[in-house]
């Protein structure tokens, strides 16, 4: 069963007196445990995808379903606790929390969203900082770390709460590219280990080909779906 | 709700110059209302200690009609023995009631027997006087600070106009009930310095020696006055003496006593009226300072964590948590400048009493201050700081937990 079905997807945003369409019928289904990225130059709707799928936005018209949820009936405060519940966000500007160390990043998720007890919250942050090679690094703040490990910190507190589904709009932008693969192979290896769903967009086409479905948008729609197979894509 | 204090904190931290800057803002203010309410609670304290302690008594029971009347002194309204032994019955047994003292007022002729001027005239029994009215005897400039039979104690300007000493013979003429005038020698024993407001210029006899006078065969009374074991519950004993004295009526139904309070008696009391006033505004003022300054601390804060407002939205914190963070923050900066204000105030208070303040009130000059900080004002400043405090910053962090996360992500 899909984790995300999106049936006729549109949105349409008012600026001014004009209307903007940000998607025209976009329509995807994605798989749990799919390592996704929606590639597209600016304005193709990457980021306006990600939102609704990351239920920060609403569609115009049409249905999407994501982990069996129609999340356009969600109001305000249940848009929030499924988002806590369900899904983990890695930034392109990391935003890390900064009054809080390495490890009270990732704890805050399951500190302040899940109320997972302090037991319960050592262990899996414990995990989480070796498995993105932090650990030594736990004390630090933001302000005293480099963009990479910002960003594996991201990736930590976004997996933290064992979410079926990461959204990362970017998530490479700010970083060089050796940083940057770096990065993204850390995402793949995680899921991995965890089986949860990624789904990035980017436009740097060599990051694009780590991924291994990819929807690519222009205008709003949907052009193509590529699928890789054996190192190929079709 | 530890975490909310821990982030709360350190974000107030985090600016570290502004967070000083608005808690010292709290801060004086708290010192100025702290300061500026010992004094004047002092002041007001010992200006009613002086009024009610020298003179007055705490509340006085009269017969219906003779308050209205009191500058004349009317022999005609006192209360009959009789009735009397009803209200000394009554105070005797009221727990609250520490000392009552019946007085038989009238106004008279004093003479050196070489001039003659009027005097105010308070008839009592010494004891009970002085138990009521503890600091009757310090009034008393020269001679003795007790009063027998045939002695009489004079205020320091009759004693002075009419140049009489302390041992010195007198008479007093009065005019009794039915018309008739009669004397009376004495001798004076004390000159009392005067005091402040109605009576603070009478003279004192002995309330036999007063009867004689206006010859009557046994003492009629025209008040009873009243000290309380607590003064702070006045208005209690007042209510509660009202009660007790109000099944005495006429034939006509209507009571035969009414009970003051000082408050009711003496002009000072809008003096003290006029303190209270005073430091509401005060207290006002304050609540202004911490209001604006809190409130404006907090928009900034909001203003410039909107990008991490955004992101802990979008990771599923609950708007009603993020508006919690907020409040937090505006509650610790009002504990902070509460705690900082009241250890400061307190410092200042004691700092006054050290130099010790000197002042002049009415007649009575040299009167030390002595400021003391009463616990329920420092707890109620600190609640008024805190409330405030958290009212202030409502606003801000209501615009921050209704921000949508996407918006705020884009924020620049």
């Amino acid at each position: 069963m899909a984790l995300i079905v999106a049936d006729n997807i549109h949105k349409d945003y008012q600026v001014g007196d004009v209307v903007v369409h940000a998607l025209h019928g976009v329509g995807f289904e994605i798989e749990p445990a799919s390592f996704v990225s929606f590639v597209g130059p600016s304005g193709s709707g990457k980021t306006t995808l990600l939102n609704l799928v990351g239920c920060l936005d609403k569609p115009s018209a049409g249905t999407l379903r994501v982990a069996n949820t129609d999340i356009a009936r969600l109001d305000r405060k249940e848009s929030a606790a499924f988002r806590g519940r369900h899904l983990g966000f890695i930034f392109q500007d990391f935003n890390l929390i900064p009054v809080l160390t390495v490890y009270e990043n990732i704890e805050y998720p399951l500190m302040m969203v899940q109320n997972v007890p302090p037991a319960e919250r050592n262990g899996r942050i414990e995990r989480l900082l070796g498995a993105v090679g932090m650990a030594d690094q736990k004390d630090k703040y933001p302000d005293q770390i480099s963009g990479g490990q910002k960003q594996r910190v991201a990736i930590a507190r976004a997996l933290v709460t064992n979410p079926e589904l990461v959204l990362a709009d970017e998530p490479t932008a700010n970083l060089d590219s050796h940083t940057a693969y770096a990065v993204i192979n850390l995402m793949k290896r995680m899921r991995d280990e965890l089986s949860t769903t990624f789904i990035f967009s980017t436009h740097d086409q060599k990051i694009v080909g780590e991924a291994e479905v990819i929807f690519r948008l222009e205008d709003g729609v949907i052009v193509a779906k590529e699928t890789k197979r054996g190192g190929n894509y079709e | 709700m530890n975490n909310l204090f821990k982030i709360a904190l350190r974000n107030l931290m985090r600016y570290k110059r502004r967070t000083l800057l608005t808690a010292s803002l709290i801060t004086i203010g708290v010192v100025f209302v702290l300061v500026f309410t010992s004094v004047t609670g002092s002041f007001k304290a010992m200006m009613i200690g002086q009024i009610t302690d020298s003179m007055m008594g705490h509340l006085q029971v009269h017969r219906k009609g003779y308050v209205a009347s009191i500058d004349n002194l009317p022999l005609n309204l006192n209360i009959k023995p009789k009735a009397y032994q009803k209200i000394a019955d009554v105070l005797g047994a009221a727990p609250e009631i520490a000392a009552f003292s019946p007085r038989l007022k009238f106004g008279g002729m004093f003479s050196n027997f070489t001039e003659t001027t009027n005097i105010r005239l308070n008839g009592v029994y010494p004891e009970k006087e002085f138990q009521t009215i503890p600091l009757l005897t310090s009034r008393v400039s020269e001679g003795r600070k007790t009063l027998s039979r045939g002695e009489i104690m004079i205020p320091v300007l009759l004693a002075r106009g009419l140049q009489v000493k302390v041992g010195d013979a007198v008479v007093v003429v009065a005019t009794n009930v039915d018309g008739s005038v009669n004397g009376k020698q004495f001798v004076v024993s004390g000159i009392l310095e005067s005091a402040t407001g109605p009576g603070g210029r009478d003279g004192y006899i002995h309330i036999e020696d007063a009867a004689e006078v206006l010859r009557m065969p046994e003492a009629e009374i025209s008040e009873v006055a009243i000290r309380l074991k607590d003064f702070s519950r006045l208005s209690t004993a007042v209510n509660h003496l009202e009660g007790q004295l109000a099944g005495e009526v006429n034939k006509e139904g209507r009571s035969i006593f009414e009970v003051h309070s000082w408050e009711k008696l003496s002009p000072f009391f809008n003096i003290a009226r006029m303190i209270d006033v005073m430091t509401f505004f005060i207290k006002i003022m304050l609540i202004a300072i911490v209001l604006i300054s809190i409130m404006n601390v907090m928009i900034m804060a909001v203003y410039e964590r909107i990008r991490e407002i955004g992101t802990i939205a979008a990771i599923g914190t609950l708007p009603g948590k993020i508006l919690s963070m907020f409040v937090i923050e505006g509650f610790c900066l009002g504990v902070l400048g509460a705690i900082i204000g009241n250890l400061i105030g307190v410092a200042v208070v004691l700092m006054v009493n050290l130099i010790g303040i000197r002042f002049d009130f009415a007649q009575q000059t040299g009167l030390l201050l002595s400021a003391s900080v009463n616990p329920a004002d420092l707890l109620f400043i600190s609640v008024i700081v805190i409330v405030v405090a958290v009212l202030a910053s409502l606003q801000p962090a209501f615009k921050a937990s209704r921000m949508e996360p996407i918006e705020a992500l884009r924020h620049v």
